[in-house]
C-alpha cells in the first residue's frame, strides 16, 4: 500500500512456467550503466511519487534489498537512482519491491537523459549567474565609492582592482552569450547576442583602456550587470523547461524492448528487433503486445485504446488479431508474431507523430522574432552615433567610440532579455498552482494564438470510467451479494457498480471466478450468482433475457437486474465548453468511438461540430485542414491514438490520466479532473501575451528616452547602470501582474490520482470503499 | 587609504570564499532536487545503511 494511492493489481496468472522470465527487469538491465568500480547504476522513472512520505517509503522500502548499494530518490523529477554492487545480480528485486511498494516504475534510459548532474545547461547557466553576481556586487560596490566622489589615486585604484574582477567574469560569465553570438555569425545572421557581448567586450576594453589611463568614467559595472540581469532571465528559462519535461514525461516505451519467445518448449527473452514473423511470443498479463500478433492460444482481454481510444477491455480469443501497443489485461496468451516491430501498427503511430513534430519546430518565439528587428537597429544607431560624432568634432575618435560604446550599452537587451522569460516563468507558476504542467515558453505564446478547440471523447472530455445511469429494483440480499461479486475484479464496469452499491453488508461467497470477457462467477448458499455480461448472466436465470447488452446481476432461479451504463463527464465539462465560446473559440469533437456516444456527449456539452470514427490519420488531417484554411487549432486529447495529433496541432494538452506517449506529445498536461483548466490556461496564455506586449513597450519606451542622452554624449557610468536597473525592475514588476483569477491555488483538488497510470478507475472505488 | 588597502581585499576575499561555497553547492548537485531536500530535513525516520554484498 502506498500512502498515495493503491496500486492497480491483476489477477494472477495461474500458470506457471519453467523459468520465470520478468520483462520489466530485462529491460532494466538492459538500461543499467555499469561505472568503473564495477557497480551498475540503474535510474526508474517513478510518476506515482507525489509527496515527501513517498521518498521515505521508497528509500527504506529498498534499501534493505540484497546487492543495493545506495538508493536515492529525486522527488522533484519523480526518479529513483539505484547503484548496485555489481551486473550479476538481477534488477528484477527492484522492480518487484517497487510494485508491491505501490509506485512502479518505470526504467529511463541513461542515454535518454539529455541532464546529467552538474553538467546539465541549468547547472552551468548557474555558475556563470554566480560568478557574474559576485562579480556585479564587488564592482559595485568600487564604483558608488568613485561615484560618490573618489578621486586621483584611489580612484585609478578602485578601477583597476574592478578591472582586475570584471576581466575573468566576464570572461567566463560571458560564454554562453558569445559561444551563441559566434555560432549566429558563422551562419550568417544576428541574433540578441551579438550586439550583447559586442557591447559587453567594447566596454571592457574601453574600461580598461580609461583605467590605465588615469581616466575618469569606467563601465565596468555597466558591463558586469549587463551580463547579471541576462543571466538571470536565461537560466529562470532553462531551469523551467528542464522541470517541466522532467515532471511531465514519465519516459516509458511504448512498446516494450523484448519479447518472451517460447521456442522448443523454453522461454527466452529476445529483444524487440530479432522478432519475425512467425516466431510464437507469450504476452502475460500486464504487458504490452510486442507486434502485430494473432492469439494462438489463452483467453484474456486487451485495452485498445492505442487503437481507438477506448480503454473499455475487449475480450480476445484464439484467432483474434491483436495490435502492436495493446496491453494485455487478464491472463497470458500465446501469440504468433504477424509482422517484424518495424512494420507495426505503433510502428506506424510513432512514424506519425515524428512527422507532425517536425512540422512544429518552424515556430519562431516572439523573443527571436524581436531580436531580427533589434540587433541591426542597434548597430546601426551605434554605427550611425559613431560617424555623426566623428564628424562634428572633425576625427576625435575616443569621443565617438565613447559616444557608440554608451549607445551599444544603454540599448539596454536586460528588458528585452528579461521581458519574455520572466512572464513566462510567473505564468509557468500559475499554471502550476492550477494543476497545469507546461512543457516550455513558446508553448504559452502558441496558446495565446489560438482560434480552434479540437477536443478528443474519452478520457478528456470523459473521465474514463463509466457511472452506473439507472439500475433495475434490487432485494437488499441480493444488493450484499453483487457487493461482492463487484468487488473482486477490477474491471471498470464492475468498479461503477461498487460505487453506485454504496457501503454496506457484503455477502460471503465461495468458488469466485472471474471469466474474462464474461463477468464474474461465485456460489453463494448452494446458488450459483454471476455479475457480468447480460447474456451470459441471464443464463443461470429464470425469465427472458435483458433486450439490450448491458451489464446484469443474476441469482441462479432468480430474475436479473441489469445495470445500465454511461460515460462520466468530466467535472465542470459544459462550463469549460461555454467558457471557451465565450472566449470567442471554435469548438470541435473528433473521436474514434461509435456515432451514438459521440452524438449524446457533443449534445451535453453544446458542441455542434462532432465527428466521430476517426482514426488517428483521420485527425490529423482534420487538423491540416483547419491550418491550411488559417486556423491555429489547440487540440485536447489523451488516447495514444491522439498522440499524432498532438504533436501536429499548433497546441495541445492533455490530461494527467493520459498514457505517456500522450503526455510526452501534449504541450501541457492538466493534473485536475475539471475540464476548467483548459480555459483557464488559454486566459493565462492571452494575459501573458498582453504582458509580453507591455514589456516590450516599456523596454522600447525606455530606449527612446536612453538612446538620445547616449547619442549626445550624456550617458556616464551612473547613469547607465541606474537605466539598467530600473528598466529590469519595471520590467519583471510588471510581469509579476499575471494573475491566475479564481481557479488556481487552495480551491478543491479533485482527485489527484488522475497522475496514476492505466487505472483512472481506481479513485472514486477507492473512495467507496474506504 | 591606507585602510582601503586593506579593506578592499578583504571584502574581495570574502566574496570569494561566498562565491566558492556556492560552486560547490552547484557542483554537489544540491540544487537538483530541492523538493526532497526540503523533506528530509523534516522526516524523522533513522536512515537505515545498506549493506554491500
Amino acid at each position: 500500500m502506498s500512502c498515495c494511492g493503491t496500486a492497480f493489481t491483476l489477477p494472477s496468472d495461474a500458470r506457471d512456467f519453467a523459468a520465470p522470465l520478468d520483462p520489466k527487469a530485462e529491460e532494466l538491465r538492459h538500461a543499467g550503466r555499469q561505472a568503473p568500480d564495477g557497480t551498475v547504476t540503474y535510474v526508474l522513472s517513478v510518476p506515482s511519487i507525489r509527496c515527501g512520505a513517498c521518498l521515505s517509503a521508497i528509500e527504506s522500502g529498498l534499501q534493505p534489498l540484497p546487492g543495493i548499494v545506495s538508493v536515492r530518490v529525486n522527488l522533484t523529477l519523480r526518479r529513483v537512482t539505484i547503484v548496485m554492487a555489481s551486473a550479476e545480480i538481477s534488477p528484477a528485486t527492484i522492480t518487484t519491491a517497487l510494485d508491491r511498494l505501490g509506485y512502479p516504475g518505470t526504467p529511463v534510459d541513461l542515454g535518454d537523459l539529455e541532464t546529467l548532474g552538474s553538467r546539465r545547461e541549468s547547472a552551468r547557466l548557474l555558475t556563470a549567474l554566480a560568478i557574474a553576481g559576485f562579480g556585479a556586487a564587488n564592482i559595485m560596490l568600487l564604483s558608488v565609492s568613485v561615484w560618490s566622489g573618489a578621486d586621483d589615486a584611489t580612484r585609478d585604484l578602485f578601477h583597476l582592482v574592478s578591472g582586475l574582477i570584471a576581466i575573468p567574469t566576464v570572461a567566463i560569465a560571458g560564454q554562453p552569450f558569445f559561444r551563441s553570438a559566434a555560432s549566429a555569425l558563422r551562419a550568417g545572421r544576428l541574433n540578441m547576442d551579438v550586439p550583447i557581448s559586442l557591447a559587453v567586450l567594447l566596454a571592457l576594453a574601453m574600461s580598461l583602456y580609461e583605467s590605465l589611463t588615469s581616466g575618469a568614467e569606467a563601465y565596468f559595472d555597466a558591463a558586469v550587470t549587463l551580463i547579471f540581469f541576462l543571466l538571470i532571465g536565461r537560466f529562470l528559462d532553462q531551469l523551467m523547461r528542464e522541470r517541466a519535461r522532467s515532471a511531465v514525461v514519465a519516459i516509458s516505451r511504448l512498446a516494450a524492448r523484448g519479447a518472451t519467445l517460447l521456442a522448443d518448449g523454453e522461454a527466452r527473452y529476445v529483444p524487440l528487433d530479432e522478432v519475425r514473423p512467425g516466431m510464437v511470443l507469450r504476452v502475460t498479463a500486464g504487458e504490452r503486445m510486442p507486434v502485430d500478433a494473432r492469439v494462438l492460444s489463452g483467453h484474456s482481454e486487451l485495452d485498445r485504446s492505442l487503437v481507438t481510444g477506448e480503454s473499455t477491455p475487449v475480450a480476445v480469443a484464439p484467432g483474434a488479431r491483436v495490435e502492436a501497443g495493446t496491453l494485455n489485461m487478464s491472463g497470458a496468451l500465446d501469440v504468433e508474431a504477424l509482422t517484424t516491430a518495424d512494420d507495426s501498427f505503433l510502428a506506424e503511430i510513432v512514424r506519425m507523430m515524428e512527422a507532425a513534430e517536425a512540422g512544429r519546430g518552424r515556430y519562431v518565439r516572439v523573443a527571436d522574432r524581436m531580436a531580427r528587428i533589434y540587433a541591426p537597429a542597434v548597430h546601426l544607431l551605434a554605427a550611425g552615433t559613431f560617424l555623426v560624432w566623428m564628424l562634428m568634432t572633425g576625427g576625435d575618435w575616443y569621443h565617438s567610440l565613447y559616444a557608440a560604446i554608451a549607445v551599444l550599452i544603454v540599448t539596454c537587451p536586460c528588458a528585452l532579455g528579461l521581458a519574455v522569460p520572466v512572464v513566462h516563468v510567473i505564468g509557468a507558476a500559475r499554471l502550476f498552482e492550477a494543476g497545469i504542467l507546461m512543457k516550455d515558453g513558446t508553448a504559452l505564446e502558441r496558446l495565446a494564438e489560438i482560434d480552434t478547440t479540437l477536443f478528443d471523447k474519452t478520457g478528456t472530455l470523459t473521465t474514463g470510467t463509466p457511472r452506473v445511469a439507472s439500475a433495475d429494483d434490487m432485494p437488499d440480499t441480493g444488493s450484499d451479494v453483487a457487493r461482492a461479486l463487484a468487488q473482486r475484479s477490477n474491471h471498470p464496469a464492475s468498479l461503477a457498480i461498487r460505487h453506485h452499491l454504496g457501503r454496506g453488508p457484503v455477502a460471503e461467497l465461495e468458488a469466485i471466478r472471474e471469466w474474462p470477457g464474461s463477468g464474474i462467477e461465485a456460489t453463494w448458499h448452494g446458488r450459483r450468482v454471476r455479475l457480468g455480461r447480460a447474456a451470459w448472466t441471464a443464463e443461470i436465470a429464470e425469465g427472458h433475457a435483458p433486450a439490450e447488452d448491458g451489464v446484469a446481476f443474476a441469482i441462479e432461479g432468480g430474475t436479473t437486474a441489469s445495470f445500465r451504463l454511461e460515460e462520466t463527464l468530466r467535472t465542470e465539462a459544459r462550463k469549460a465548453a461555454a467558457a471557451l465560446r465565450d472566449a470567442g473559440l471554435a469548438t470541435e469533437l473528433l473521436s474514434g468511438d461509435g456515432q451514438v456516444a459521440v452524438r449524446r456527449v457533443a449534445g451535453e456539452l453544446g458542441i455542434s461540430d462532432a465527428s466521430s470514427g476517426q482514426s488517428p490519420s483521420a485527425k490529423i488531417e482534420r487538423i491540416r485542414a483547419l491550418q491550411a484554411a488559417g486556423a491555429n487549432v489547440l487540440m485536447v486529447g489523451d488516447g495514444l491514438n491522439d498522440a499524432p495529433s498532438l504533436a501536429a496541432a499548433d497546441v495541445s494538452m492533455a490530461p494527467a490520466s493520459a498514457c505517456d506517449a500522450g503526455r510526452l506529445a501534449a504541450d501541457f498536461v492538466f493534473t485536475r479532473e475539471s475540464l476548467r483548466s483548459v480555459p483557464f490556461a488559454h486566459g493565462i496564455a492571452l494575459r501573458a501575451k498582453r504582458l509580453v506586449q507591455q514589456n516590450f513597450g516599456l523596454a522600447i519606451a525606455y530606449n527612446c528616452i536612453a538612446v538620445p542622452l547616449a547619442m549626445a554624449g550624456l550617458v556616464t557610468p551612473l547613469v547607465a547602470a541606474i537605466a539598467m536597473s530600473a528598466s529590469s525592475i519595471v520590467v519583471v514588476a510588471n510581469s509579476l501582474r499575471l494573475s491566475g483569477g479564481g481557479f488556481g491555488g487552495t480551491s478543491a483538488r479533485l482527485s489527484d490520482d488522475a497522475g496514476a497510470k492505466r487505472s483512472p478507475a481506481v479513485g472514486p472505488a477507492a473512495e467507496a470503499l474506504a | 587609504m591606507n585602510v582601503l588597502l586593506i579593506l578592499v581585499p578583504i571584502a574581495l576575499l570574502l566574496g570569494m570564499a561566498g562565491l566558492a561555497a556556492f560552486l560547490w553547492t552547484v557542483r554537489t548537485r544540491q540544487y537538483e532536487d530541492l523538493d526532497g531536500a526540503a523533506w528530509r530535513i523534516l522526516d524523522d525516520e533513522e536512515p537505515r545503511r545498506g549493506h554491500q554484498k
